[in-house]
């Protein structure tokens, strides 16, 4: 098959990708622009490791064409926050041991991103529900859904004080 | 992914001239995707419906009429669902997860007529008219059977009208894993009552007609009660023995009644 132009906007940088029709997002990303955040979990779209954000909706990458996101804006945990900078989110999680194994935490942080972008203030049944397309085989998310209420608090304080 | 050619229609006519017998219509791809993984359909090209101009919800006045691109999340937070027909509102909800729900459609999944898929129940509860490129179908001569619709090789759902009832509502038994249907049950309140059960049927989603003519003469959660519902030509799997599904058929019928509300 004849390969195509994918353009993007990657956490904040213009990208134009030559790449198969067949290419999946999380592939794009991950193999060809080297951003390997979002996790390729189980490839069927249950567990959400590889969620991203496309234009301001949350998706799972592995279920999505990167022809698709053709002029889309996407952003990944690396366009949350970096290892000098953590975004409140990463900050609580470390706080409230929000992960085990991390290998959810990725996609779980950028859904949870969204989820407080949708609604600042959720109560904790909301916050259950928001990330029920997110699966931890760690944690039993008691830490997870702590991490996300306070992370809320915070960034609405942050707000408020702005 | 297996290999597979992409390309972007720019109106349904565009979609159709497309069309071939190698070829596959892609809306929100969250059944596609994954069955293409699976190697049950390996389309040699994808047509993207994305730029047709078919998302958007509509208040006909009796009537609600969704594009069949609107994505599941727009049903689920629209206001002229929320204030016309809310059980529409929270059978969307109630699909898969927020992802899902981002990309899923509407036509997508009605095309579709997965057996334990939600929007079926729903079209043929509320007597829907599915609308394509080239005619109108009664939601009744619509879902043919598992997997299978009236639709023609070359036909492209366009639109969904619900006319809108007195009083409906979606109760659904999730399955806890994938939140398909283990069986849901849609009511809908009119001059007669429809009763549509998805989840079971092993020719997809069907009407029951004794639930209808004990709700239609009283219309109260305890007339399910005295009705035979039998699991005989219901799905039997790991998930739920067909006697279960069909205990769960009255049980979800009782619940979408008292959720409606009755005189």
């Amino acid at each position: 098959m004849e390969k195509m132009h994918v353009k993007m906007n990657v956490n904040g940088k213009e990208v134009d990708l030559l790449t198969e029709p067949r290419t999946l997002l999380i592939h794009a990303l991950r193999e060809e622009l080297g951003i390997t955040g979002p996790h390729v979990g189980c490839s069927s779209s249950h567990c959400g490791a590889c969620t991203v954000d496309m234009n301001g909706m949350s998706v799972k990458s592995c279920t999505v064409f990167a022809a698709q996101a053709n002029g889309a804006e996407i952003t990944t945990i690396e366009g949350l926050g970096s290892p000098d900078a953590l975004h409140v989110l990463q900050e609580m999680f470390k706080e409230h041991h929000g992960l085990q194994c991390g290998y959810c935490t990725p996609g779980m942080i950028t859904r949870a991103y969204r989820l407080l972008q949708e609604n600042p203030n959720p109560t904790e049944e909301e916050v259950r529900f928001g990330i029920a397309g997110n699966l931890c085989r760690c944690t039993g998310y008691q830490n997870i859904v702590k991490a996300i209420l306070e992370a809320a608090a915070k960034m609405n304080e942050i707000k408020e004080s702005a | 992914m297996y290999q597979t050619n992409y390309v972007r229609a720019s109106s349904t006519d565009d979609a159709v001239a497309k069309l071939d017998d190698e070829a596959k219509l892609l809306a929100g791809g969250m059944t596609l995707l994954p069955t293409m993984k699976q190697r049950l359909a390996s389309p040699e090209t994808l047509i993207d419906l994305a730029d047709c101009g078919l998302a958007g919800i509509e208040d006909l006045g009796d009537a609600l009429k969704i594009g069949a691109m609107t994505r599941h999340v727009d049903v689920e937070t629209s206001e002229i669902v929320a204030k016309s027909i809310p059980a529409l509102a929270v059978l969307a909800a109630k699909i898969g997860d927020r992802q899902v729900r981002n990309r899923g459609t509407i036509g997508g999944s009605i095309a579709n007529n997965d057996p334990s898929a939600c929007y079926p129940s729903a079209a043929l509860a509320l007597d829907a008219t599915i609308h394509t490129n080239s005619r109108d179908i009664a939601a009744d001569d619509f879902f043919v059977g598992m997997f299978e619709t009236a639709l023609e090789e070359d036909e492209i759902i366009t639109a969904i009208s619900f006319p809108k009832p007195a009083a409906a509502a979606y109760a659904k038994f999730p399955n806890p894993a994938s939140r398909y249907a283990m069986v849901g049950v849609f009511v809908a309140k009119g001059d007669s009552v429809r009763v549509t059960v998805t989840g079971a049927g092993e020719d997809g989603v069907f009407r029951h007609a004794g639930l209808e003519a004990a709700l239609t003469s009283s219309f109260a959660p305890e007339s399910v009660e005295p009705v035979t519902v039998s699991g005989e030509e219901m799905i039997s799997d790991m998930h739920a023995a067909s006697d279960y599904r069909a205990h769960l058929v009255k049980e979800m019928t009782r619940r979408a009644v008292a959720a409606c509300g009755w005189p």
